[in-house]
């Protein structure tokens, strides 16, 4: 099944709707061609390519619902999955939270994270960009382990109360980590892409490189609170902590970092520093994201966290219509306003810090303070004076991103990363960021 | 928007109502999990089409996984069922090594025209790759096994349990812990059905069914004067078992503080008992950082195991094929080759075990065709072995794979997995009471929680579920906000005494992750009660 066009999509969809005999039909397509090839130990190890699609037919009889799907999309196939979705909502318990399926929707444009450069790359183009990249480790007598993966995708959905939403997307993500020869330096970086033309991979793989020599004989200083500057990389997986954990439902209910005594919620409370401001935006040039949520919601421009408030929560549709509020998807992207600087002017204004590249394994200690774990990773260093003076062994450290955000100096200018956690994709500034606790030394390199 | 986005509502929110990832399936009426799936003549038609292709183009090795996945979970918050999901996922996955090369590709469309054009595709990903120099891939030899078969040992297979009695039990689970108090409650069943047909170019035609089970709870209580918080999780396990693991004997209770499990499971006496502790955790003073004595029940021990022994002594990670995600290891060629290296105090012996009755691991065969067994990894405190697959084996000196290779399903790429790993019990009889007795200031700490490592293994932290202050060989009461802090090496050499086999119990994961693009795996790890001295523990409490 290739990549289908709104047209195609939307003649599908009505195809399959046609066959429909319950109170309420619901059809959602996605397709996807991917590719991806591994590298390790200065050679490509595993490389692979898939197409996928999958069509999704949800029926309702009342509050009863049965999901079936498909990925074949001969008539009678069709006609089979709506039949398959038909019994199953039979079958199915009442669900008291089930809401009607949304009407016609107005959504803001799509495709605008469609790049037919992006589209149009083979395994060819794969091997010689990982080709580039290993070129650069071996001249630098490094060992190098690292991905590069790109989709090209599309998603429509369509109802029997009227609604037909369409998005098709390109996208993909590049990281690699250089390793000296001894094991005793290491440096890594990672980008994502809409466009492989604002791609370098040769450019990012020599930052790596610089790191990994850099890293060397790296020197132990005590645990404790120090100023740090996270790079946009390390500061993600932090920052999307606090988006996994705004739901609405969950601060109600009192079970969440927003919750407060006596059921109430900290939302439109001043939690972080009042030059914290983030939002999303799924038509940001840089970061395109898909115009709606996956349950037919139109995606907006939506501000999170306004100058250090609380402004917005995400909800259900029908946490939403219970608590009587603004129904509100979760996004897909996130971008914080930064400031002017470069990460070297960063440096160059601090005075005692530690720059950190990345930050890694990341689990919840308290849910109720968000306090987090984790360890800094490829590439950490020590600055005196406006200086990198030389390289440090790694930290675990123990931070809520919520005191973080409160601790904050400085900000740099907002570029766009990815979390080596969950993968998801921000706009983010390095920051600077004072008393970050590190509470024990870590040998690993 | 990614695959897995299709089913979340959206990327960055609601992740808490999402389905696990499951390899990707159709969600299916519960009756298809009744029919066999293809006749094994039928699979071994296409293994051998698939096979032939491959040598056509080419291959000078070939292997062929033709995969039925059945899933079913069933997941429900308070007084109602969230969430029933069926799914089902077939397909085959061809693996070939030309011009000294892997190649990989899959197909979900299992007829003899696509088989064959998948293998064609597998041999030209292995010419395309060996462009890029690299060394020819070196396999251990095997030999071939015929046509063969195993099946997890079950009494009761899961799918074949009317969905509605999970629901009920899941339900009256929930209502237990209501009228225990509790303010939320959650409770699912996960059932996984592995069917599993590999053939390779060396002769083998192993036909497999493998069945796993996952029945678990959370429980919240809210103090809504403070507007505190407090959890407390099943201590039930992941098993590589049937619905028998629900119909708990009274030989299978580990009574003490709290009641643990051996071999069967009381879901509903558990959630009774959860109640109760996420009061007192509510109550509890928090703890005064500082050393203590650790007494770490096998609930709790398991994840430190998975995390700080099985892990390190992974080989691909050793060698740096996971450099750039899950890391490499402290536990270098060097140090294994010195036949010195002291893992753990003379107490610690390791094992990895494939084969451990009830556990996630077992299977007959791996996923290229190499009989499983058990060996050392740390014995007497020294590290003495790695976790090898065939194309490894020859870098320690191995004349043979030991079996370690797994792929989450047939889409996916086969590639080095853990098997079980455990803790080997005290040689000389000493209970748990016998332990706390001789700790002056310590922690006993059941069931996991929270966990981190660095990308080389040497430096952790542990949560749990709950945690009793000992003070002079007597449990005084329970603290909060316990975690400790360690490096692998001074931990297992702090080891002081461990339980004898009486208390031996298994833990564990479905979703042990690695790879890039990632896979899961499920593993167990066994262990008796074990003492640590003076570890560094921390307080986790904040304000914001």
């Amino acid at each position: 099944m290739p990549i289908l066009t709104r047209e195609e999509a939307q003649a599908l969809l009505k195809k399959v709707l046609a066959y429909s005999k319950a109170d309420q039909c619901e059809v959602s397509i996605y397709g996807s061609d991917n590719g991806n090839i591994r590298y390790a130990r200065n050679a490509v190890s595993t490389s692979g390519g898939n197409t996928f699609s999958q069509m999704a037919v949800a029926s309702a009889y009342g509050k009863r619902q049965g999901i079936a799907t498909i990925n074949e999309y001969d008539d009678a196939s069709l006609e089979k999955v709506v039949r398959r979705s038909e019994e199953l909502a039979k079958l199915a318990p009442e669900n008291p939270e089930f809401m009607p399926y949304l009407g016609p929707q107005q959504y803001g444009p799509s495709g605008t994270g469609f790049v037919q450069e992006t589209a149009a790359i083979d395994p060819k183009k794969r091997t010689d960009m990982v080709a580039a990249s290993l070129d650069i480790s071996r001249r630098n007598d490094l060992i190098a382990a690292g991905f590069l993966e790109n989709t090209t995708a599309y998603s429509a959905m369509m109802n029997s109360n009227g609604l037909f939403a369409y998005n098709n997307s390109t996208g993909g993500k590049f990281n690699v980590t250089l390793r000296t020869q001894d094991g005793t330096g290491s440096g890594y970086v990672s980008k994502g892409f809409t466009d492989v033309s604002k791609l370098d991979v040769s450019a990012a793989t020599t930052i790596a490189a610089k790191k990994a020599a850099g890293s060397k004989s790296a020197k132990a200083l005590e645990p404790g609170k120090y100023t740090v500057i996270l790079e946009p990389a390390a500061a993600a997986v932090l920052v999307e902590q606090i988006f996994f954990n705004m739901d609405a439902r969950s601060a109600d209910e009192g079970r969440s970092f927003l919750s407060k005594p006596g059921g109430k919620t900290k939302v439109g409370e001043k939690l972080v520093d009042d030059r914290v401001t983030i939002y999303s935006d799924p038509w940001n040039p840089e970061l395109p994201t898909s115009p709606y949520n996956g349950d037919g919601r139109p995606q907006e421009k939506i501000t999170w966290i306004d100058k250090g408030v609380i402004q917005n929560v995400y909800n259900t549709r029908y946490w939403a219509e219970k608590q009587k509020v603004k129904s509100v998807p979760s996004p897909d992207g996130a971008i914080m306003i930064g400031g002017t600087k470069s990460l070297e002017e960063l440096i160059k204004s601090t005075e005692k810090g530690i720059l950190v590249t990345r930050l890694w394994y990341i689990r919840e200690v308290d849910p109720q303070t968000l306090l987090f774990t984790g360890l800094t990773r490829d590439g950490t260093f020590y600055i005196e004076n406006g200086e990198i003076k030389y390289p440090i062994k790694n930290f675990r450290f123990n931070e809520s991103p919520i005191i973080m955000l409160n601790n904050l100096e400085e900000m740099g200018i907002s570029e766009r990363t990815v979390s080596g956690e969950s993968g998801i994709e921000l706009l983010l500034p390095p920051m600077k960021i004072r008393d970050f606790t590190f509470t024990s030394l870590s040998d690993a390199v | 928007m990614k695959r897995k986005d299709f089913i979340q509502l959206s990327a960055m929110g609601l992740g808490a109502l999402a389905l696990p990832k499951f390899a990707f399936g159709n969600p299916v009426d519960p009756s298809r999990f009744l029919n066999d799936g293809i006749d094994v003549k039928v699979k071994k038609q296409l293994a051998d089409v698939a096979l032939n292709a491959a040598k056509a183009k080419g291959a000078t090795y070939a292997d062929v996984r033709i995969g039925r996945y059945l899933n079913q979970f069933v997941t429900t918050r308070e007084t109602r069922v969230q969430n029933i999901a069926n799914t089902e996922s077939f397909g085959v996955g061809i693996r070939v090594i030309a011009n000294g090369c892997w190649g990989f590709a899959a197909t979900n469309n299992v007829t003899k025209e696509e088989v064959a054009k998948a293998a064609e595709r597998a041999v030209a990903v292995a010419k395309a790759n060996s462009k890029v120099k690299a060394d020819p891939v070196q396999l251990a030899p095997q030999q071939g096994y015929g046509e063969v078969s195993w099946k997890t040992p079950i009494e009761i297979n899961t799918f074949t349990v009317p969905v509605k009695d999970k629901v009920d039990l899941l339900l009256s689970v929930n209502d237990a812990a209501l009228k225990g108090g509790v303010n939320f409650v959650n409770s699912a069943i996960l059932a996984i059905n592995e069917q599993k047909y590999f053939a390779s170019t060396d002769g083998s035609y192993i036909d497999q069914d493998i069945h796993r089970l996952f029945p678990t709870f959370n429980v919240t209580k809210i103090d809504r004067t403070s507007g505190k918080f407090e959890t407390r999780k099943s201590l039930g396990n992941p098993v590589g078992m049937g619905y028998e693991y629900l119909s708990a004997r009274p030989e299978d209770k580990v009574t003490g503080i709290i009641t643990r499990y051996r071999d069967r499971y009381d879901m509903l006496e558990d959630v009774r008992n959860a109640a109760i502790d996420v009061e007192q955790k509510l109550k509890a003073p928090s703890v005064q950082p500082g050393k203590y004595d650790l007494i770490l029940d096998p609930s709790h021990l398991w994840l430190t195991i998975h995390e700080s022994v099985a892990h390190p002594t992974e080989l691909d990670r050793v060698l740096g094929y996971e450099a750039n995600y899950a890391g490499t290891s402290f536990l270098t060629l060097d140090k294994w080759k010195s036949g010195k290296f002291n893992f753990g105090s003379k107490l610690v012996n390791v094992v990895a075990d494939k084969l451990q009755p009830g556990s996630l691991g077992a299977v007959g065969y791996d996923d290229e065709g190499v009989q499983c067994g058990q060996w050392d990894l740390i014995k007497d405190g020294i590290l003495v072995n790695y976790q090898a697959i065939r194309d490894q084996a020859h870098i320690i000196g191995l004349k043979h794979s030991q079996g370690c290779c797994y792929a989450q399903s047939w889409a996916d790429v086969q590639f080095q997995r853990m098997p079980n790993v455990s803790l080997q019990p005290g040689k000389d009889p000493l209970s748990v009471d016998d332990m706390i007795k001789n700790v002056e200031k310590g922690i006993y700490i059941i069931g996991d929680g929270s966990f981190s490592i660095d990308q080389q293994r040497y430096n952790f932290q542990f949560g749990g579920q709950v945690f009793y202050e000992i003070k002079n060989g007597k449990i005084a009461g329970m603290l909060k906000d316990v975690a400790y802090q360690a490096n692998t090496q001074e931990f297992w050499n702090s080891c002081s005494a461990i339980a004898d086999k009486r208390d031996y119990r298994l833990g564990g994961a479905f979703n042990d992750g690695k790879g890039q693009p990632g896979q899961s795996n499920a593993v167990s790890h066994g262990s008796s009660t074990t003492r640590f001295n003076g570890v560094n523990v921390i307080n986790t409490a904040r304000k914001i």
